[in-house]
């Protein structure tokens, strides 16, 4: 399962810096998230894989159940999902706003002022 | 361009989210749910109300501004950290009381209900005022 | 023991008046200075309770160290949580002229409270995951005070300065995921305590060499920098003085405290890689910053040229060389805001920051010269202002440790800053005006109080550390000692019972 996992998370990152590199700004966006994605799994496999029960409920509790899974990693990566789902909301407004003011979500807009 | 089914649907439909986001947020105490999607549901409800009528329609429906809700959500979950220092604990610390009422059934707020409550308000607010903002354009 | 969670609570609840009183409009300034204001107070009491009585510790939610999050605050996180405080009221005042209504009308004061209170949190935190929040919550403000008004070249900067702070804190959560596998701990001190006894450099170094990145592109060093001279120049002059006062130097800041506390055992790898990207980067940035010919421009260039002194501190690593560390960053802090508002009143006076359309400022505003000189003097390390002594202990440090390339980088690198501050000195106040411009509008006007108020207390505050080193040195290298020995650092967080089995 980890080998798996690993390739996965490769996979993703692999498309999320190619989508970076492509002149769109969606892309861009897209490129990002993906990068966001495989990262969450990295945190994921990193954390361990291994069957368990679940913790802290109270069925859970009451069954009396052993062998309890790490809820850590789970919980990292929840607070990393709903810090991307903000960031990306905020970067697809800003594509949005940047569309309206030039006309173009060509990344290639982005030349000027970076010399000069 | 407004169609009358789906006026209907989301009218009918706003009382139903509601209540089942608020389900969801009371569940999450120690099940899986919790005020974080609670507070998406509840604002889903508000949004599929604004894409039938529109934002004005859904924030008068509303009542309070949707900085409002953000405030007092930010508020709401602030206070909830309280209690602990009252009770001599650090700061955060969760606190519990319990109430007995009637037919032996009881009862037990504690402050990490009320710090998920205010992050109910908080997120419910939040994507209002994002998607309000959005649509409106 | 609520202490260390104030410096984030105050920001908070003044995000929550500012928002319950959005329709005044007219109270949002006072409500932001009077949140700034109380922020300074705390700063200044948290400084003194750590000077006196050592650490302080709270366990969130009395969930003890390793389980919970810890928050920390030893001398040097108060050394910053006070420079925060200062800059805070510098800007809440300087904003009340500089940034127009329509901008204080879009959640121009909650953001900038907002960005505090992630600072703060990045300050106070004993915890990594934790610090990768309050790095988002510090982002996400910036990501909008970048963008707010939404002007095309602002709109340029922001993609930039999103896109490469974005992959920055992508490594820096991949480090995180990396470590946790590892060790199986977030808390700073326990991975203290596991790493110290790890001996696989490999391991250790394959995620410490993600932190490494993540920081870098935050705080803008030699390969990772080119985001910010792109971007810092595009927003109003009070937001980037904002930003080049506090963001990059949170990078700076968790990269020491990553670096002096678990990622200690590869020695002969990373102290030599600080030392020769602190070099690059002093070279890099102020050799650019020569070739500009706009103010905020030559500026931003600057920030990328000091931020390496800082990391030459570090590579250093002896006691002085991170206590000298510690006094450049508090007088970077402090000059480089000032440089930045005293930019923004040469805007006001001449309606440009392009030097080679306005002059003569000398002649018309002589005491706006003195203002700039005593932030860009310092800079370049005149003395005696602070700057002069943060050079100096720094480049003795590096003798001393027998880094003697570095140090004459250092001393190189601060006369290329000389040039380009009297470039901006002979440029904006001494040359006679261009012809061809006309009159500015902002001619004969007097500049807004709200405007030099910061200004001067700025400048004050960089005359002061020149004068009054002793003292402050004094605790600069008490904040050195505590990072170098982070024995009792690791005791207050996790307590005695739990190091003894």
């Amino acid at each position: 399962m980890e080998t798996i996992l690993a390739f996965l998370t490769g996979l993703l990152f692999a498309a999320g810096v190619y989508l970076l590199l492509r002149r769109s700004i969606v892309k861009l966006i897209l490129g990002v998230m993906l990068l966001s994605h495989s990262i969450n799994l990295l945190i994921f496999t990193a954390g361990g894989l291994h069957k368990g029960n679940p913790q802290f409920t109270d069925s859970v509790m009451e069954a009396g159940l052993t062998n309890p899974t790490d809820p850590l990693p789970q919980a990292l990566i929840l607070t990393a999902i709903v810090i991307g789902f903000g960031i990306t909301a905020f970067f697809l407004a800003l594509m949005y706003r940047f569309y309206q003011v030039t006309g173009t979500e060509d990344l290639d807009e982005l030349k000027e002022g970076d010399t000069k | 361009m407004r169609s009358q089914l789906l006026q209907m649907a989301a009218s009918r439909l706003l009382p139903v989210t509601m209540i089942l986001s608020l389900l969801v947020f009371y569940r999450g105490h120690n099940d899986p749910g919790g005020g974080f999607i609670g507070g998406l549901m509840a604002a889903a409800g508000f949004v599929f109300y604004a894409l039938a009528f529109d934002t004005r329609e859904a924030e008068k429906k509303l009542r309070v501004s949707p900085l409002m809700l953000i405030a007092s959500g930010l508020s709401i979950a602030f206070i909830s950290t309280l209690p602990a220092l009252f009770a001599g604990n650090p700061f955060f610390t969760g606190e519990w009381v319990s109430i007995s009422l009637p037919f032996s059934a009881k009862l037990k707020p504690g402050t990490p209900m009320l710090f998920d409550f205010g992050v109910y308000l908080t997120v419910w607010g939040i994507m209002l005022t994002v998607i309000f903002n959005i649509m409106e354009e | 023991m609520i202490l260390p969670a104030l410096p984030v609570l105050f920001p908070l609840i003044t995000i929550i008046f500012l928002l319950i009183n959005f329709q005044r409009r007219e109270w949002q300034p006072w409500i932001g200075l009077t949140g700034s204001l109380l922020q300074l107070i705390l700063a200044v009491f948290i400084l003194i309770r750590v000077r006196y009585e050592g650490i302080l510790v709270l366990h969130t939610g009395n969930w003890q160290a390793p389980f919970g999050i810890t928050l920390v605050v030893d001398a040097f996180s108060s050394i910053m949580i006070l420079l925060a405080g200062i800059i805070a009221v510098s800007i809440s005042i300087y904003s009340f002229e500089a940034i127009d209504r329509q901008r204080q009308s879009f959640f121009y004061f909650p953001m900038v409270h907002g960005l505090l209170m992630g600072v703060n949190g990045a300050f106070v935190t004993g915890d990594i995951f934790n610090l990768y929040v309050w790095f988002e919550v510090m982002l996400m403000a910036s990501f909008v005070l970048i963008t707010l008004g939404g002007e095309k070249k602002q709109l340029r900067g922001a993609i930039k300065y999103v896109t490469l702070n974005l992959v920055s804190s992508l490594f820096f959560l991949a480090g995180i995921g990396l470590l946790y596998g590892k060790t199986g701990t977030l808390n700073m001190a326990d991975l203290a305590l596991k790493l110290s006894v790890a001996n696989n450099n490999i391991l250790i170094n394959s995620s410490a060499v993600l932190f490494f990145v993540a920081f870098s592109i935050k705080s803008a060093v030699f390969p990772f920098f080119f985001w910010l001279p792109a971007s810092y120049h595009t927003p109003p002059v009070a937001i980037t003085a904002l930003f080049a006062g506090l963001l990059t130097k949170v990078g700076v800041y968790a990269m020491i405290r990553f670096y002096t506390l678990f990622f200690v055992q590869d020695k002969l790898f990373w102290h030599p890689l600080f030392l020769w990207i602190g070099g690059f980067t002093m070279v890099v940035g102020v050799l650019t910053a020569a070739s500009q010919y706009d103010i905020r421009k030559i500026l931003s260039f600057h920030i990328i040229s000091q931020i390496g002194y800082m990391i030459m501190g570090l590579g250093i690593f002896t006691v002085a060389g991170i206590a000298g560390a510690i006094f450049y960053m508090a007088h970077n802090i402090i000059a480089k805001t000032n440089t930045f508002l005293v930019a923004g009143l040469i805007n006001r006076a001449t309606g440009s920051y392009d030097l080679k359309s306005i002059g003569g400022l000398y002649k018309v505003r002589p005491w706006l010269a003195i203002l700039f000189i005593i932030p860009a003097f310092g800079l370049a390390g005149i003395p005696p202002l602070s700057g002069f002594f943060g050079k100096l202990i720094l480049i003795s440090a590096g003798f001393n440790a027998g880094e003697y390339v570095i140090s004459f980088i250092a001393l190189a690198v601060g006369l290329f800053t000389l040039f380009s501050m009297v470039k901006i000195w002979n440029e904006a106040f001494w040359k006679a005006r261009p012809e061809n411009s006309g009159p500015s509008e902002g001619e004969n006007e007097k500049l807004p109080v709200s405007m030099v108020l910061p200004v001067v207390f700025l400048g004050l505050l960089t005359l002061t550390m020149g004068f009054a080193v002793r003292p402050i040195l004094d605790f600069a290298m008490d904040a050195s000692l505590q990072l170098l020995n982070p024995g009792p650092y690791i005791e207050a967080v996790l307590g005695s019972d739990y190091l003894s089995h």
